[in-house]
């Protein structure tokens, strides 16, 4: 199976390729099953790639394999080539896997668009690029996964391109992923310079051999973190994510939260051993800007009123968490909480397009509630979802969220800065008990408020929200049984229960920065952060299910704090006043200077035409007929010569 | 350099085009129908033998291949020397198929005959020039180009084509005087060192021995008439009123092939002639570079008029390739070459389908348009994948060039790279804004109607999208062509000058320890 790894994304590209030219025909629903079995067969390909690299001992769990040589030139080589190790695969079972779960939920929610085939041949084109991106064996085939997905997410955001919010946002998240994507570019370059290549396996040996200077590993790290960014929507570049929330909602669970947002932390674990030769400012920056990330989003997910905005948030409050963990040197912790998100944030993600679909597109939890008694298994699965990303033990979210907050707080270097980190980290996961039960009573429990909205939706009085689909049903359960029991993953009790660390460990063994805490200290963060987790949930229960305390859901809040309408203004006025400025300045100076030129010299020449046209018609006509009897000169004197 | 005895293909390349001119010329004016037949069965001829061309090229040789060399006026030292090699080989396989492409892809709409003749004069024209090995003979040609393209301006352009096509014959016409003065004093100096008087490039390149400062004055003759027709910054304001007022078949030429006249220019003359003056103004035309990058794209943006906005997109383009070019490493110079090509498929494209959105909207403003995605979903699909490759997405033509050109740069002038690299971000900001206020919406009244792709477009525009795929996914093809006559000429650059291209080597994967898990 590892000789033909290839075949895994080749499988999606083969789905996109048939429904490009078979789509229409197929129709709805075979081209989405089409999709979906591409996937899914790729899905069982992996598997066994897993299975076949798990036979092997430790240290033959890497495998290249080079499909042709892609851009030689010079020094630079550079392969399409696939690189199975166990992150590789880690990351490509998840991708597939999930992918195939929302490859068939979108079968149920997308039935009925006009575009419906269209949509499978982006969903397939996004699981190939996605891929290729964690399955290439150097930074330029990763790169080409990450513009895809890029490319991919634009077309899934703007699907319905004549609303022009969508169209909007499908372009703002372009532009600012190609922010980052600039980083990548630069980082690629410097390790070219520095490694004469651009393999992970050169790259990395270089660093775990010290061949790598540290100023050039720092620059590296810091350069790929931009890129990482941009892609995974931290701080400053986060602003795209949440106007992402306008595609349809199985894009936002697969793309905007399970699997393209992940690609910066998987890219950041990819290249560990760079990053721990860096200068340790470095990863402490990666660290700071994952725990404002989340901080911040999550204070601006409490006072969201629409139901995709506040996952939305959450996830990007997630994501700083995952790069908290790499900033620590924990990157089985930031693996670790990746799947698990995967799970949990999936599932909420679906649950909310379960929620939407039932309510005839109504996504404002203001006119939800009470929707328990009639999206029995929606509700369920939302509830389990809601438990495990609170962090409420045993739910997978738990023991993800518990391994990050502990190597914050264990970390041996710069012990001070990594506790604030922790502090600030653990009044995220506060607030995400909190915003997560505001939301599960706003939708799930309360007054049925829809039924005061009825008219707006166009039923006239026999609106009724109802559960969905068997089809889009599935995929909730079975992600809800992987947000219980995810946690088996990587237990922390002994040794043999953390296979997730045994399992990367030859991949991040050089960069893996072991914290030292007692298991005294571990039992007590690990128990007084589910407390207060619980007790947060409890302060939101009183707010919101027995309104015993006031809401505080402040504007400056739901208008996350005012950052993107900054960056709008800034863009629509002073950014687009310097562009008009500077094609002003192309009409009127630049080329004024060429016109005026022109005038005096047909001034000063005494040349007085009426027009222009006289002038220069006589004048290219002069020159044609110069050139005409110049070459016949030629031609008559090369007679001669010859003659 | 190897001289062929067989079927002089390259004297065909350009003497096809130019009988078919005479022909069309001589179709009597009762029987219009043939002209455009006429004009394609000559250009499809033209086309044909191109391809054979590229087939028959020996892949992994530096030199001039299918040398096709005839003295002309001895006492001068002028021959009619025309080779290809791996950096004119792809210029002018794309200037054999671009033309039946554009001749398909676009109306006269009126006087067909004089339009048809021209175009193939100016096919004939663009041939000679990528394959004269003489200076003199290339001068020829060079000049012969502008005449037909004044003409297809001036008279089936648009409503300002007189202005446009008097500025772009001016401009060209100053560059070109100078470069008549340059050409022949390189003769004349050369022939002190050569021992006789020749034309012959590399003749001159490799026996002459300039002043540094008589090089650097020659060099300077040459590279204004190659910046003003590239176009560089601050030259080229001629460029976007040319493209816009000229007919869709003459921007589809203009931007395809004729621009890289001057791109190419600068490689095949200005660095091959006076390395030592190539690596003094270095400095100069890279900053020039970055700033036609960064302010093309700038400027882009704020155009009301699609075809200013592809044309000043053409400016930032163009300005990687110059970086390209004086970046002097083999990776950026291969880029620069594949460069070339890639933007007249993509940028060729891009006119194309804005010359059909104007044929059927008889406007290309941009607040004109609205909405025409929902009315041709295939039209835009295909503008999409066009618009990506100019965007430069990974998996298309684009990229593979733009990305060798900066990591090439990267490595001798570094910041100058860095800040070319963001024209990425802008390249997107531009050409997907202006998809969104052309395709993307409800669409209104006036746009209802709009056509989708017909068959007949389609079938044109298929060859430009297979190739911007072909082109990102298998770039070796290219490479494997380009890159020895590359390499050959920075060798020849490092021999005159004592430069010394820094050429990274790969630190060879450590002797592992167990542990790590490395193949």
């Amino acid at each position: 199976m590892l000789n033909v790894i290839w075949l895994i994304p080749l499988l999606p590209l083969s789905g996109f390729a048939i429904n490009v030219v078979l789509g229409r025909k197929l129709g709805d629903p075979k081209s989405g099953y089409l999709a979906a079995t591409m996937c899914g067969v790729a899905f069982i390909l992996t598997l066994a790639t897993y299975f076949d690299l798990l036979s092997k001992t430790e240290e033959e769990r890497h495998h290249v394999s080079t499909i042709f040589s892609w851009i030689p030139v010079g020094g630079l080589k550079i392969d399409a080539a696939f690189l199975a190790d166990p992150l590789s695969i880690t990351m490509a079972l998840f991708i597939t896997g999930i992918g195939t779960l929302i490859h068939l939920y979108a079968i149920g929610y997308m039935h009925g668009d006009p575009k419906f085939s269209k949509f499978f041949i982006y969903l397939n084109l996004f699981a190939f690029s996605m891929l290729m991106l964690v399955l290439g064996e150097n930074m330029l085939v990763t790169f080409l996964g990450w513009e895809g997905v890029g490319t991919c997410s634009y077309l899934l955001i703007s699907f319905w391109h004549t609303r022009d919010s969508a169209a909007t946002a499908g372009k703002k998240a372009f532009v600012t992923n190609r922010v980052g994507d600039w980083g990548f570019m630069i980082a690629m370059f410097l390790a070219f310079q520095a490694v004469g290549s651009l393999s992970y396996s050169v790259l990395n040996s270089a660093a775990e051999g010290g061949t790598l200077a540290r100023s050039t590993g720092t620059a590296i790290t810091m350069m790929l973190f931009i890129g990482a960014c941009g892609k995974s929507a931290q701080l400053p570049l986060y602003i795209w994510l949440p106007d992402a929330m306008e595609g349809p909602t199985p894009v936002s669970a697969l793309i905007h939260a399970a699997t393209m947002v992940t690609a910066g932390v998987y890219l950041m674990v990819r290249v560990n051993p760079v990053i721990a030769t860096a200068f340790t400012w470095a990863p402490a920056i990666i660290a700071i800007v994952g725990a404002a990330t989340a901080l911040f989003a999550a204070t601006v997910a409490v006072a969201q009123n629409d139901i995709k905005k506040v996952l939305a948030y959450s996830t990007v409050s997630q994501l700083g968490f995952m790069f908290l963990a790499v900033g620590c040197g924990a990157y089985t912790a930031a693996i670790f909480h990746m799947i698990t998100h995967a799970f949990f944030k999936a599932l909420l993600f679906l649950g909310s397009g379960s929620v939407i679909h039932g309510m005839h597109h109504e996504q404002d939890m203001r006119k939800m509630g009470a929707l328990r008694k009639l999206m029995p298994i929606t509700a369920g699965t939302f509830i389990i979802g809601w438990l495990a990303i609170a962090g409420v033990p045993p739910f997978a979210g738990f023991w993800s969220k518990d391994e990050i907050l502990l190597s914050a707080w264990a970390h041996p270097t710069n012990t001070g800065l990594y506790r604030v980190l922790w502090g600030v980290a653990l009044v995220t996961a506060l607030l995400t008990a909190f915003y997560m039960t505001r939301q599960v009573i706003m939708v799930f429990f309360g007054k049925a408020r829809w039924e005061d909205h009825s008219e707006e939706h166009g039923a006239h009085g026999d609106f009724k929200p109802h559960e969905s689909p068997a089809i889009m049903l599935l995929p909730l359960v079975v992600l809800c049984g992987l947000s219980i029991v995810g946690g088996v993953l990587n237990l922390p009790f002994t040794d043999s229960t953390k296979r997730l660390l045994s399992w990367l460990e030859p991949v991040i063994h050089f960069g893996e920065i072991e914290g030292h805490a007692s298991a005294g200290v571990k039992w007590g963060l690990a128990v007084g952060t589910a407390a207060l987790c619980i007790a947060s949930m409890g302060v939101a229960y009183l707010v919101y299910q027995r309104n015993k305390i006031k809401a505080i859901e402040p504007q400056i809040l739901a208008d996350g704090w005012r950052y993107d309408r900054f960056v709008s203004w800034f863009m629509g006025k002073p950014g687009r006043q310097a562009f008009e400025a500077a094609a002003w300045a192309d009409r009127t100076i630049v080329d004024g200077a060429v016109n005026g030129v022109a005038t005096t010299v047909r001034r000063t020449g005494g040349v007085i035409r009426r027009t222009q046209s006289g002038f220069v018609r006589n004048y290219a006509l002069l020159i044609g007929g110069g050139v005409v009897l110049m070459l016949a000169w030629f031609f008559l004197r090369a007679v001669g010569v010859f003659g | 350099m190897s001289e062929s005895t067989s079927f002089p293909i390259l004297t065909a390349l350009v003497l096809t085009p130019a009988i078919g001119a005479v022909v069309v010329s001589a179709i009597s004016k009762r029987r219009p129908e043939l002209v455009k037949l006429a004009a394609l069965a000559f250009s499809g001829i033209t086309a044909a033998m191109s391809i054979w061309l590229l087939c028959t090229f020996k892949s992994g040789e530096a030199g001039m291949q299918f040398v096709s060399k005839h003295s002309w006026i001895k006492a001068w030292g002028i021959s009619w020397n025309l080779g290809v090699d791996g950096i004119s080989i792809f210029l002018v396989v794309l200037t054999g198929l671009l033309w039946p492409i554009a001749l398909l892809g676009a109306d006269a709409h009126h006087d067909e005959k004089p339009y048809a003749a021209w175009l193939l004069i100016l096919q004939a024209g663009v041939m000679g020039s990528f394959m004269s090995q003489d200076l003199f003979l290339f001068f020829v040609f060079f000049e012969i180009v502008l005449v037909p393209m004044y003409f297809l301006i001036g008279r089936w352009g648009y409503e300002g084509r007189i202005y446009a096509a008097t500025k772009f014959f001016l401009y060209t016409m100053v560059g070109s005087a100078l470069m008549l003065v340059g050409l022949v004093t390189t003769a004349l100096l050369a022939r002190r060192d050569i021992g006789h008087m020749t034309f012959d490039i590399h003749e001159i390149a490799t026996g002459s021995h300039f002043a540094a400062s008589t090089g650097r004055w020659l060099f300077l003759a040459f590279a204004i008439a190659f910046a003003v027709k590239v176009p560089l910054f601050p030259l080229h304001t001629w460029l976007p009123d040319a493209h816009t007022q000229a007919p869709t078949a003459g921007s589809v030429i203009l931007a395809g092939v004729l621009l890289k006249l001057g791109t190419y220019g600068l490689l095949r003359f200005n660095v091959f002639l006076f390395p030592e003056a190539s690596r003094y103004f270095r400095p100069v035309l890279l900053t020039l570079s970055v700033i036609g990058i960064l302010y093309g794209a700038v400027v882009a943006t704020m155009q009301k008029d699609l075809k200013r906005l592809v044309a000043y997109s053409s400016v930032a383009h163009l300005g990687f390739i110059v970086l390209g070019t004086f970046a002097f490493t083999s990776s950026a110079a291969s880029g620069s070459v594949m460069q070339m090509i890639n933007h007249g498929v993509s940028t060729g494209a891009l006119f194309l389908m804005v010359g059909m959105i104007s044929e059927r909207r008889h406007t290309r403003e941009i607040s004109q348009l609205k909405g025409l995605q929902k009315v041709a979903p295939i039209f835009a699909v295909v503008f999409t994948v066009v618009m990506l490759s100019s965007i430069g997405v990974p998996g298309l033509n684009g990229f593979v060039g733009e990305f060798l050109i900066l990591i090439g740069t990267f490595l001798t002038a570094r910041w100058w790279a860095v800040v070319a690299a963001t024209g990425v971000i802008l390249a997107a900001l531009y050409l997907l804004w202006a998809y969104q206020r052309v395709f993307h919406g409800e669409p209104d009244e006036a746009n209802k109607s709009f056509r989708e792709l017909t068959l007949r477009e389609g079938l044109v525009i298929l060859p430009m999208i297979a190739a911007i795929f072909f082109c990102g996914v298998y770039p070796k093809a290219m490479l494997d062509r380009i890159e020895p006559s590359v390499k050959e000429l920075i060798a020849h650059v490092e021999e005159k000058t004592g430069y010394q291209e820094p050429v990274p080597v790969a630190v060879p994967v450590a002797e592992h320890e167990p542990k790590e898990g490395e193949e």
